[in-house]
């Protein structure tokens, strides 16, 4: 990409540059968080290699960029994202144990509780940014204040269903927030080769909305980005594109293999850029934590990990019933017919 | 009552549904300031104003993909899309997004969405505005297709379309729009999705079509009943869920089937239907099921769509074929 550059306000060593918005009690809360999604998304790849999970997107390396934005919404809001999303998804309600069920190939895992705004996302690339444009306008026509955010990679820019979101998006004024964490890389291909644009973020301009180039590596840039798109969308300014510049450290999934297309010297300076040991420099050096407290959130993420992976492999199987009665509302005649036939030969 | 065409039968649909419902929105191309480029919404924005009555950008995969989050959300709206040729670009929404997400949430999210597609030809219009898809979203999982060919169903499928837990496909026959008129009653009233309606009752042949078709259709049994055949017209109005009870139970009585359709042949919903006679009446029937449709070629301009349609003649030969077959 050009040389634009994005905003920033925790630099990788710790230091500040800028104000602070966020009190320490959340900024530990979210580092947490962070920690958590990073075992949580360790777990997913491990449980894949055992074929305890099928093929599993990692998001590793881009924890700032989700916990970042997502903190930035009211539980009541909308969040449509992607399936390499899954610590945002977490972090704003989804159950762990849904998410791994999900992974595990069984639909109940699409299944948030009512009080969870999350669609399960499909695995269809940059579909679904157009859902958060529909989702949020019923509710600005309601008169509600709840705003939608959709996640995307930059890979989904290049769709046009892209520019249909964002062009319905500005024209009707929808408080929708598109978080675009640029990874780098749509599976193999580099973020150069994607596009001719100086960076994602200025595509905003021709829609008529604000965009906003953040380092998608600092926890606390992405956060303030978010939260002033947020207020703007809740006010009834209209959506923001926030392009939150980060970098994918594992392969595109469990199926990839990134050395087909970039160099291990490449790997190793942006795993050096890693988001989580941003945030601890800057606790360490705030006074705020220390090696028993990270001992001590290590151990607690590990057994949410291995509890969420427990009840969903103890679930039993879903029944004939649950695949043929969730097309409609109500079966029809055929479907049944086709219910028992299959019961037959399961 | 009132005398309304089908398409005007449409019109008051609509506007029962916004009155009826606030959750009702009607969104697309020229649907607001236009009343829609047959007009079918035509009045409505005044009524009910621009929140509710949306003209959009020209982005077809937009308006599915906007109104599937509305419904998500929990609102009711009616998508139209201009033409059937033009109904590609949504393709993608329609068939992984609207006709999916009760099953991908496991019924946590539904889209109650009616998306309205006017199709067919014989209108003489320019490519892309004589499709007939129809197949193509009755193979989709998630998706109920209807279609009606009369005023009083054309407002009463709407009603119950918009009603429905689920996502109807609302196909609309543009060469209908006009040409059909009947008193329509002027409350809102609802026509079942499902149940096929018998148009004609007869003993000797089962005709089977839906769409634009039913007209040549009504034609060819009257002709064919005054040669001594009896026809038992059967207005396949809901497409699916197939309402494969009566069909059977005609088949089962007459022992012939003939099935008609603009569509092209290869693949096309007769074939759907020619199999589920197979499956269920095949000792019944007294001859071999005849399909009279469109041919496998794309829809021809103006000049040659007379060579594509499925005319009276055709129809009045292929039932008459059937006859002689026993």
């Amino acid at each position: 990409m050009g040389t634009a550059t994005p905003r920033r306000i925790l630099q990788p060593d710790g230091s500040i540059d800028g104000a602070v918005s966020l009190g320490d009690d959340r900024i530990v809360e979210l580092y947490e968080a962070m920690v958590i999604s990073r075992q949580y998304d360790h777990k997913s790849v491990s449980l894949q290699r055992q074929g305890r999970l099928a093929t599993y997107a990692p998001f590793e390396g881009q924890e700032a960029a989700q916990i970042g934005s997502i903190a930035a919404l009211r539980p009541s809001d909308w969040l449509v994202a992607t399936y390499r999303d899954a610590a945002a998804m977490w972090f704003h309600g989804y159950p762990m144990e849904a998410l791994f069920l999900g992974r595990t190939g069984d639909e109940r895992g699409g299944a948030p509780p009512d009080d969870v705004p999350i669609l399960p996302p499909s695995i269809t690339v940059g579909g679904h940014m157009i859902h958060a444009v529909g989702l949020s306008w019923a509710e600005r026509l309601r008169g509600t204040d709840v705003v939608a955010m959709t996640m995307f990679g930059d890979g989904a820019t290049s769709e046009g269903d892209f520019h249909e979101a964002m062009n319905f998006a500005a024209v009707y004024e929808t408080p929708t927030v598109f978080v675009c964490q640029n990874n780098g890389y749509a599976i193999s291909l580099p973020i150069e080769r994607q596009t001719r644009s100086e960076t994602i973020a200025v595509k905003a301009e021709a829609y008529g909305m604000p965009g906003v180039l953040v380092d998608g590596n600092d926890l606390l840039a992405v956060h303030d980005a978010c939260v002033e798109a947020v207020a703007r969308a809740r006010a009834g300014e209209g959506p923001t594109l926030i392009e939150a510049r980060t970098y994918r450290i594992g392969p595109h999934t469990t199926n990839d293999d990134p050395g087909r297309y970039r160099s291990s010297e490449e790997e190793a300076t942006a795993a050096a850029a890693d988001p989580i040991a941003r945030v601890r420099a800057y606790l360490d050096q705030r006074g705020l934590w220390d090696d028993e407290r990270q001992r001590r959130t290590e151990e607690h993420a590990g057994t949410l990990v291995d509890d969420a992976i427990a009840a969903a492999e103890h679930l039993p199987l879903p029944t004939a019933g649950e695949v043929f009665g969730s097309v409609f509302a109500e079966a029809s005649p055929i479907l049944v017919e086709q219910q028992e036939e299959a019961e037959r030969w399961r | 009552m009132a005398v309304r065409n089908l398409a005007q039968a449409l019109t008051d649909g609509h506007d029962d549904a916004l009155a009826g419902d606030e959750r009702v929105v009607v969104l697309g191309e020229d649907v607001g300031v236009n009343g829609g480029v047959f007009r079918v919404t035509d009045g409505l924005l005044d009524r009910y104003g621009p929140d509710r009555v949306i003209d959009t950008p020209v982005a077809e995969s937009g308006i599915v993909g906007a109104a599937f989050g509305m419904a998500v959300a929990g609102m009711r709206p009616i998508a139209e899309i201009q033409f059937m040729g033009f109904s590609t670009p949504a393709y993608d929404q329609v068939i992984n997004h609207v006709s999916r997400i009760r099953n991908r949430s496991r019924h946590r999210f539904t889209s109650p969405m009616v998306l309205r597609i006017p199709y067919g030809g014989g209108f003489g219009a320019a490519e892309h505005h004589s499709e007939s898809w129809e197949s193509i979203y009755a193979h989709v999982p998630g998706l109920k297709v209807v279609t009606p060919s009369t005023p009083y169903d054309a407002k009463g499928l709407l009603l119950a379309a918009v009603d429905d837990p689920d996502p109807v496909v609302f196909l609309e026959p543009i060469r209908l729009y006009r040409a059909v008129k009947e008193e329509v009653p002027e409350e809102p009233y609802r026509v079942e999705i499902g149940p096929v309606a018998v148009r004609r009752t007869g003993t000797d042949v089962t005709m089977l079509t839906w769409g634009s078709m039913t007209r040549e259709c009504r034609a060819a049994a009257q002709i064919l009943d005054e040669r001594g055949i009896s026809v038992e017209l059967i207005d396949v109005r809901t497409l699916v869920p197939l309402d494969v009870e009566t069909i059977v139970e005609s088949v089962t009585k007459t022992g012939r089937a003939v099935i008609v359709h603009e569509a092209p042949r290869t693949a096309g919903y007769g074939g759907e239907i020619a199999a589920v006679i197979a499956e269920r009446c095949l000792f019944s029937l007294l001859a071999p099921v005849r399909r009279v449709t469109g041919w496998d070629t794309v829809f021809p301009l103006k000049r040659s769509e007379s060579l594509y349609l499925p005319s009276v003649d055709r129809i009045v030969d292929a039932v008459t074929t059937s006859m002689e077959d026993t």
